[in-house]
C-alpha cells in the first residue's frame, strides 16, 4: 500500500532502517529495474537471448538492434551490495581460490553464481548467451569476463578500447574501435541472435539516447543553483542508472529522464535543497566534488553522514563512468559506429589522469564547491590508483580543500563508518576554517 | 673466482646500483644522448635503439630502496612497484631519463603514466598501448599506427630520424639477443644445477641497463664459462615460476625457491627481454614486422587476452612439458591484477593437466623467506614422493 503526499510518494519502509522517502522519478525507475529484471529471468522461457556486458562502454543501443537483453554484473554486484548480499558472496569466491586482494565487483559476481545466480526479483538469472567484453577503462573486466566464459563457455566478444593516455581520442583509436565493431562485433552478434543488423534502428535508438542525455545533463548541472536541488552523487547514483544501465536509447529512459528534468526544474523553482532518504534536506551548508564510487553495503549510512551535516554533492566523477555528457557528447545517429565508439573513448575512467584533474577542477569552480572529497575504493585500480596526487594537484589548483576517505564498492569489511564519519567531521572543519570568520559558503 | 662468477659479480653491482650509473655512462660519453625508460611488461625496444636511445628497464627499486615519499601516493591495497618508481623519480634517481615508457600492462601502470606527466613535465612520457585485438588489419594495423607516433615522439624529444635502415639493424641486434637468452634458458633447462635461477635472473637483468650489443656478449660469454663449469648436481624437483613478469621480487626470494628444492627451469620474470618468441624478419617494413611479430609470436601473460578459451593457460601446461618440469610455483606480487586475477583460471588448467602446484604472494621488498621456503621445500617433497610412488 503507497500513499501520496504532496506530489511524493511515501513507501513502505525496509527494516530496520526508517522510511525511505522517493520521488514519482525514483518510483518509476524502480518499476523499470524491476520490469527488467522479470524479462532478464525469463529470457529463456521468452526465446530472448541475453548479452552481459558493462556499464563503462556499455553499448546498450546495439544490443537492442538484435532483439538481446542487456545483464550488467557490476549493476548485479551493486543490487546484492544494497541487499547486503555481497559480503557473503565475496567470501565464497575467495573460499573458491580467488584473492583477497582483487576487485570485490568480480568475487561479488563470482560468488552470487556459486549460490544459485538469483536475480534481485528471486528468480535465477539465466546464462548469458553472449559476452561482450567492453574492455573500457578497466583492466579488471577483461580477467572477469574470461572468467565468466570458462564457466560458461559461451560466445564472447573482446572490444578493445584504447585508453586515453596523451588526453585525446586520435584518430588510429577511432579506425580500430570501428573496425572491431564493424569486423568483429556486429557479425558475432548477428550470429548469436539470428537478428540481421539494421543501422537505420541504431539510428533510431541513438536519437533516442540523445535526449534522455540532453536531460540527464539539464540534471547534472542544476546542482549549480544555490542551494544544490540534487545531490550529484547519492543521488546522482539514482539520476544515472537508467542511462548507464539498461535503458539508454529506449522510452522508458526518454520519460524516466523528462520527469526527473520536471521534477528538478520544479525544486530550483521553489529554492529546494535535495531529496534525502529522510526528506528535504535542512540548510546547505557544504558544496562538495566527489571523487571516486561510493560505497553500496552501507549506502545509506554513508550518504546520511553527509546530509546530516549539510552538506551536498554537487558534482561527481563516478556519475560520468558511463558516459561522459556534460562537456558536449552526444550519441550521434547520423554517425552511428563512429558515436559508439567515441562513447567508449571518452568514458572517465579511460581518461587519463591529467584530464581527470581538469575535470575535477572545472567542477570545483563551475559549481562553486567548497572542496573536494575522495572516496577511494580498494577494488577498484582504475579509479584508486593516483588519486592521492589527484587530491594534491586540484588543492593546488583551485586552493580548496580537499580530504581523503577509504572504502570498498560491495565489501562490507572494508565499511568503517566511525573512521568515515570522524574524517567527514574534520574535514568540514577544515573547510569552515578555511572559509574564515564570516562563514560564507564559496 | 670463476669467469662465470665475475660475470655474475658484475650483473650483481648492476642490479644494485639504484643510481643507474652505468646507464649515466653511457648518456655522458656522447653529445645529445638521450635515456628512455621503459615499465613492464614489453615495450619495442628496437624503436628506441633505432633512434640512438637507450633503453632502460624501471622494474622498481627492490628491497634495498626505502620508499619515503613514494608511500604519500598510493593506499595501502596498491602493489608496491609504483610508489618505488616513483620514489625513484622524486628522489632524482631518474633525473637522467628523457623519456618514459608506460606499458599497457594493468591500471595502476596506466595511471602511473599519467602521473608522470604531472610530476615530471619535461619529460616525454607516453602510454604504450598494445591490441587485445589480433588480427592483422584491425589489431595489426591500429598497433602499426601506434608504433608510428612512439618513433614520431621520439624523433621530436631526440631531434633526430628513424630510418628504415636503422630500424633494421636495431631488430637484427634484439634479434640476437633474444636468440643468446633464449640459449641460457635453453641451458639452465637443460642443466639447471649449472644455471642457478638467481644468476640467470641477475644475466637477464642486466640487459635492462646495457646496451644491447653489450649484453649479448656478456650473455654469450658467460654461457660459454658456465658451460665448462662442474658443479654438483642435486635431487631437486623441476618448476616452472610464474606470475613475476612486472614486480620483481627480491633476488633472496629467487634463491630461496631453489635453496629450497626447486630448480627453476622456466619462469616469466622480465619478460621484455623475450617477449617476441623467435627473430622479426628484418626484410620489408620493420613496423609491420615487428606489429605482426607482436601479434602472433609473442609470449602469453596474464595482462594479454587470450581469444580461445582452449588455449587459456596452455603456455604454462607446455612450458612444463617442454621444460620437462614437474611443477609450477605462482609467486604474484600482492595486489597485482593481472596475475591474481588471472591465477584461478591457470590453476584450472594445471588442474586438469595433473599438474601439481603451489601459490604464494610477494612483493619486491619481502624480507622474510622462511615461509617461502617451507613452502616450496614442502612442495619439492612432495613432488618427489609423488613421483616415486608413480
Amino acid at each position: 500500500m503507497t500513499q501520496i503526499i504532496e506530489g511524493r510518494t511515501k513507501v513502505a519502509p525496509a527494516k530496520p532502517a526508517p522510511e525511505a522517502l522517493k520521488d514519482d522519478s525514483m518510483l518509476k525507475q524502480k518499476t523499470m529495474m524491476a520490469q527488467h529484471y522479470d524479462r532478464l529471468t525469463s529470457a529463456t522461457q521468452n526465446n530472448e537471448k541475453v548479452c552481459a556486458t558493462f556499464v563503462p562502454g556499455n553499448l546498450n543501443e546495439l544490443i537492442m538492434c538484435f532483439d538481446m537483453v542487456n545483464n550488467l554484473p557490476e549493476v548485479n554486484a551493486i543490487q546484492n551490495g544494497l541487499r547486503k548480499k555481497s559480503g557473503g558472496f565475496v567470501m565464497e569466491a575467495e573460499r573458491l581460490g580467488h584473492s583477497e586482494d582483487v576487485c570485490t565487483y568480480v568475487k561479488s559476481d563470482i560468488g552470487m553464481i556459486a549460490k544459485g545466480n538469483i536475480a534481485p526479483n528471486g528468480k535465477p538469472f539465466p546464462d548469458p548467451d553472449l559476452l561482450l567484453l567492453s574492455y573500457t577503462g578497466c583492466f579488471t573486466f577483461m580477467k572477469w569476463f574470461e572468467l565468466l566464459r570458462e564457466q560458461y563457455k559461451c560466445e564472447t566478444i573482446m572490444l578493445h578500447t584504447p585508453y586515453e593516455g596523451d588526453g585525446k581520442i586520435t584518430q588510429n583509436m577511432r579506425e580500430y574501435m570501428v573496425k572491431q565493431f564493424k569486423e568483429e562485433v556486429i557479425p558475432k552478434l548477428e550470429k548469436v541472435s539470428g537478428v540481421k543488423f539494421d543501422i537505420d534502428r541504431l539510428r533510431e535508438y541513438l536519437k533516442a539516447s540523445a535526449k534522455a542525455e540532453d536531460d540527464l545533463v539539464y540534471v547534472l548541472q542544476s546542482a549549480k543553483n544555490k542551494p544544490s536541488p540534487i545531490d550529484a552523487y547519492f543521488g546522482g547514483i539514482y539520476y544515472i542508472g537508467p542511462i548507464f544501465g539498461a535503458f539508454r536509447g529506449t522510452q522508458d529512459a526518454i520519460d524516466y529522464y523528462k520527469a526527473l528534468r520536471e521534477e528538478v526544474e520544479a525544486r530550483v523553482k521553489a529554492g529546494q535543497g535535495p531529496v534525502t532518504p529522510e526528506g528535504n534536506m535542512g540548510k546547505e551548508k557544504y558544496r562538495l566534488v566527489v571523487e571516486g564510487p561510493p560505497n553500496y553495503t552501507s549506502f545509506r549510512e554513508f550518504w546520511k553522514m553527509f546530509y546530516d551535516e549539510g552538506a551536498v554533492v554537487v558534482a561527481s566523477s563516478y556519475t560520468k563512468v558511463g558516459g561522459v555528457y556534460d562537456f558536449g557528447f552526444r550519441h550521434d545517429p547520423d554517425n552511428p559506429i563512429e558515436s559508439l565508439a567515441d562513447y567508449c573513448l571518452g568514458v572517465y575512467t579511460n581518461r587519463n589522469l591529467p584530464q581527470r584533474v581538469d575535470m575535477l577542477e572545472n567542477y570545483i569552480n563551475e559549481y562553486q564547491a567548497d572542496g573536494l572529497l575522495v572516496n577511494s575504493i580498494k577494488s577498484c585500480n582504475s579509479f584508486s590508483a593516483g588519486q592521492l596526487l589527484i587530491m594534491r594537484e586540484v588543492e593546488k589548483r583551485t586552493g580548496k580543500p580537499a580530504a581523503f576517505i577509504e572504502s570498498d564498492l560491495v565489501d562490507p569489511r572494508y565499511f568503517s563508518a566511525a573512521n568515515i564519519k570522524n574524517r567527514l567531521e574534520s574535514y568540514f572543519q577544515m573547510v569552515d576554517q578555511k572559509r574564515g570568520p564570516s562563514g560564507v559558503a564559496a | 673466482m670463476s669467469a662465470a662468477d665475475k660475470i655474475i659479480q658484475t650483473c650483481l653491482e648492476l642490479h644494485e646500483d639504484l643510481d643507474f650509473t652505468a646507464a649515466r655512462k653511457w648518456k655522458d660519453a656522447g653529445k645529445n644522448r638521450k635515456v628512455v625508460g621503459y615499465m613492464p611488461i614489453y615495450v619495442p625496444r628496437e624503436i628506441i635503439h633505432a633512434a640512438g636511445m637507450l633503453p632502460l628497464g624501471i622494474v622498481g627499486g627492490g628491497d634495498q630502496l626505502e620508499v619515503i615519499h613514494g608511500d604519500a601516493y598510493y593506499q595501502s591495497y596498491i602493489c608496491r612497484i609504483p610508489r618505488s618508481t616513483i620514489e625513484l623519480g622524486v628522489s632524482g634517481k631518474l633525473d637522467f631519463v628523457d623519456g618514459m615508457l608506460f606499458p599497457s600492462i594493468c591500471d595502476v601502470i596506466r595511471n602511473l603514466s599519467g602521473m608522470w606527466k604531472l610530476m615530471f613535465p619535461d619529460v616525454y612520457v607516453r602510454y604504450f598501448d598494445v591490441p587485445q585485438n589480433y588480427v592483422d588489419h584491425i589489431g595489426g594495423n591500429y598497433y602499426r599506427q601506434e608504433l608510428v607516433e612512439l618513433m614520431e615522439g621520439l624523433e621530436e624529444m631526440g631531434q633526430c630520424k628513424v630510418t628504415d635502415e636503422a630500424l633494421k639493424t636495431s631488430i637484427a641486434a634484439y634479434n640476437d639477443n633474444r636468440k643468446a637468452i633464449r640459449d641460457v634458458y635453453d641451458f639452465r633447462a637443460k642443466t639447471p644445477w649449472k644455471a642457478p635461477a638467481g644468476d640467470v635472473y641477475l644475466l637477464t637483468r642486466a640487459g635492462l641497463v646495457l646496451p644491447v650489443d653489450d649484453h649479448t656478449k656478456l650473455m654469450r660469454d658467460w654461457l660459454k664459462a658456465a658451460e665448462n663449469e662442474d658443479k654438483p648436481l642435486r635431487d631437486n624437483c623441476r618448476v616452472v615460476l610464474t606470475g613475476l613478469f612486472c614486480e620483481q621480487p627480491p633476488l633472496n626470494l629467487i634463491k630461496s625457491i631453489e635453496l629450497s628444492g626447486c630448480y627453476v627451469v622456466d619462469d616469466d620474470l622480465l619478460l621484455v627481454t623475450r617477449w617476441l618468441k623467435g627473430d622479426v624478419s628484418t626484410k620489408g617494413d620493420p613496423l609491420t614486422n615487428l606489429a605482426l611479430a607482436f601479434l602472433h609470436n609473442s609470449e602469453s601473460t596474464s595482462a594479454k587476452y587470450e581469444p580461445d578459451l582452449k588455449e587459456k593457460g596452455q603456455f604454462l601446461v607446455r612450458a612444463v612439458k617442454d621444460r620437462q618440469a614437474e611443477g609450477v610455483i605462482f609467486a604474484s606480487p600482492s595486489f597485482c591484477d593481472p596475475a591474481l586475477l588471472d591465477r584461478p583460471m591457470l590453476q584450472h588448467t594445471l588442474a586438469d593437466a595433473n599438474i601439481p602446484y603451489i601459490a604464494f604472494k610477494y612483493a619486491e621488498n619481502s624480507g622474510q623467506m622462511q615461509p617461502i621456503r617451507e613452502q616450496a621445500g614442502t612442495f619439492a617433497d612432495t613432488i618427489k614422493l609423488w613421483s616415486e610412488a608413480s
